[in-house]
């Protein structure tokens, strides 16, 4: 039970309490806002040091404590930042930006105001391409994408009588990126969070961590019935620090809008403050008594004019995107879309599985190994891509060696592979005849080896004339023991074939 | 044009400033007068004239992203009202 905080009645939050049948008939309204701090060494409009995790009031100016008389000027990178964000999602970059006073009183906002965009934001419309756990791909609108800055951070200590505050944070850059309400289900939201991380730190603008407040999330969730003409009235959601948390809230004001409307009650426009270890919504204010933010133009900025060239240097300074390196890998390489998916999902894997593919022409071989040894090791260990200590070349050339019919991919795997790791100079032939690990792909050879093992195992070799198959493996296993793994299977198949089936 | 005792008592809340009954109607005054005075201005014909949002003409004044010199804590806390050795302290405040 809990007690609805606004019409002070007790309501029963069970999420299976509505029946699937009610639920059906609404549909859910999503639209996020997502704040992104850009990973700049100086602030917005000063040069304190953004570094997260120093002490309190330690990166501080006069300008950050809103003393009089100061002035802000624009980070320049900021705006680089910005512009490459909205590139990435195909907005409209806007050639003349103001900045904008957004006022209100807060003791974290030492100004009184904070400097953001209000109407002409520098990035406009654009969408986030999004693909759902089943597979399927949409795109989610967005609004715009405007710079402004992060205010300080106010700590409320159990036993303290006052607030403490940190200024640290204050006029640190952020963007915020304000999507359509375009998404119509939890599934979609979380997906377009995934994207709006994958993205910033590709473009290494942000560095995407939510736990830590570089990216932060707030909800518009509004239900109405399916094809009706209008919204529902929207209730925006704060304080959800994970996607997983994102995720909880909008089901959870799903069904806790869907039952306000069953009972005929209205749904408030208001804020609500999701708790984590409820994984219920709060009300914090009504939009009513909502603050009046008085915007007006900041007159102590000079307009930034984004001129042709500079967008085109911007654009020419783009990483690849990871939709792009995405399409290449599945058109160009063949690969399957789950591969494609699982190697883009970090820039620096994609990068260097580029580089493989520069130095193999067996992409599948190659996804198969980033996905697999490579992947492990790197789990294994909790390193980064970066610390990895093979070379793509050297990679390359052990594919290769295995297609050659060299070595078999469990030698290079559990032999060679290993030795690579320790960050060696040698080439993986080289170690591959260094420890007598060549392949027999000799048939004169093998021969003597599968003579010798269908001798010792006469029983068996009945047994598999008699119709039992199956027993092929087992002499395999005899034949790749006898010969130190080193049997090449497909002449050592078509030896034992050859002597079983006469 | 008008303004009546609701906005004065709106801006009022709104730039957290206090005054009696006998404030506010100086206050209603004053501030009709002032947008009065500032109404002039809408004689003026803008027809085609782009609004400037500075007296400067001057545009792309940035900053390269480089960190400067701070303010050392002790000097940025000296004149806050509550402090101690880290933090400015303000009364309580719960969302």
């Amino acid at each position: 039970m809990n007690l609805d905080p606004i019409l002070g009645t007790s309501i029963i939050v069970l999420p299976d309490m509505i029946s699937a049948e009610i639920k059906n008939k609404y549909e859910l309204v999503i639209g996020l806002e997502v704040h992104a701090q850009l990973l700049t060494k100086s602030k917005m409009y000063t040069s304190d040091s953004t570094e997260y995790g120093n002490l309190p009031n330690t990166h501080i100016s006069v300008l950050t404590l809103g003393h009089p008389g100061t002035l802000p000027k624009v980070n320049m990178k900021a705006v680089e930042f910005a512009i490459k964000m909205g590139l990435a999602c195909e907005s409209d970059i806007t050639r003349n930006n103001i900045f904008a006073r957004k006022n209100y009183f807060y003791p974290d906002l030492p100004k009184g105001y904070q400097i953001t965009q209000d109407k002409n934001p520098i990035c406009v419309g654009g969408h986030v391409p999004i693909t759902l756990p089943n597979g399927t791909k949409r795109s989610v609108a967005l609004t715009r994408i405007h710079m402004e800055e992060d205010a300080g951070k106010s700590m409320h200590l159990a036993g303290e009588v006052d607030t403490l505050v940190d200024f640290n944070r204050a006029g640190v850059p952020l963007i915020e990126i304000v999507s359509e309400p375009d998404m119509r289900s939890s599934d979609e939201a979380y997906a377009y969070l995934v994207e709006i991380k994958k993205l910033v730190r590709y473009l290494d603008i942000c560095d995407g961590n939510m736990e830590e407040g570089s990216l932060r999330c707030d909800a518009n969730i509004s239900v109405m019935l399916k094809g009706a003409a209008e919204y529902g009235k929207k209730v925006e959601v704060k304080n959800m620090n994970s996607f997983r948390n994102v995720s909880r809230a909008i089901e959870h004001e799903f069904e806790r809008q869907i039952e306000l409307a069953e009972q005929g009650k209205e749904i408030i426009s208001e804020t609500r403050t999701f708790d984590a270890t409820t994984g219920t919504t709060a009300s914090m204010r009504t939009k009513e008594d909502l603050n009046d933010y008085r915007y007006f133009p900041e007159p102590d900025l000079s307009p930034v004019i984004v001129s042709e060239e500079w967008l085109e240097s911007v654009r020419a300074a783009m990483p690849p995107l990871p939709r792009e390196l995405f399409h290449k890998f599945v058109h160009e390489y063949g690969l399957p879309e789950y591969d494609a998916g699982v190697l883009t999902d970090s820039k620096e894997i994609a990068l260097y599985f580029e580089d493989l593919c520069a130095h193999t022409q067996n992409f599948k071989a190659a996804s198969n190994w980033m996905m697999g040894p490579v992947k492990s090791y790197l789990n294994e260990l909790t390193l980064h891509i970066s610390d990895f200590p093979v070379k793509a070349n050297s990679l390359a050339e052990l594919i290769s060696i295995i297609d050659e019919g060299k070595v078999s991919f469990s030698v290079a795997s559990q032999n060679i592979y290993p030795e690579l790791l320790k960050g060696t100079d040698k080439s993986p032939l080289e170690i591959a005849q260094e420890l007598n690990l060549i392949q027999e792909s000799d048939e004169s050879s093998l021969k003597p080896i599968v003579e010798t093992v269908l001798a010792e195992n006469v029983g068996k070799v009945e047994e598999y004339r008699s119709g039992k198959k199956g027993l092929m493996g087992m002499f395999m296993g005899q034949v790749m023991k006898k010969s130190q793994g080193k049997a090449d299977p497909k002449v050592a198949t078509k030896l034992l074939t050859e002597l079983l089936e006469n | 044009m008008k303004i009546d005792l609701n906005t004065v008592k709106k801006m009022a809340h709104l730039a957290r400033l206090e005054f009696n009954e006998e404030g506010a109607e100086k206050m209603k005054q004053d501030m009709t007068q002032i947008l009065d005075w500032v109404e002039q201005l809408n004689e003026v014909d803008t027809e085609g004239v782009n609004p400037i949002t500075t007296m400067s003409s001057e545009v792309n004044v940035l900053r390269e992203d480089v960190v400067g010199e701070h303010l050392s804590r002790e000097r940025g806390l000296q004149n806050a009202p509550q402090k101690d050795s880290d933090y400015f302290r303000v009364p309580k405040v719960l969302e």
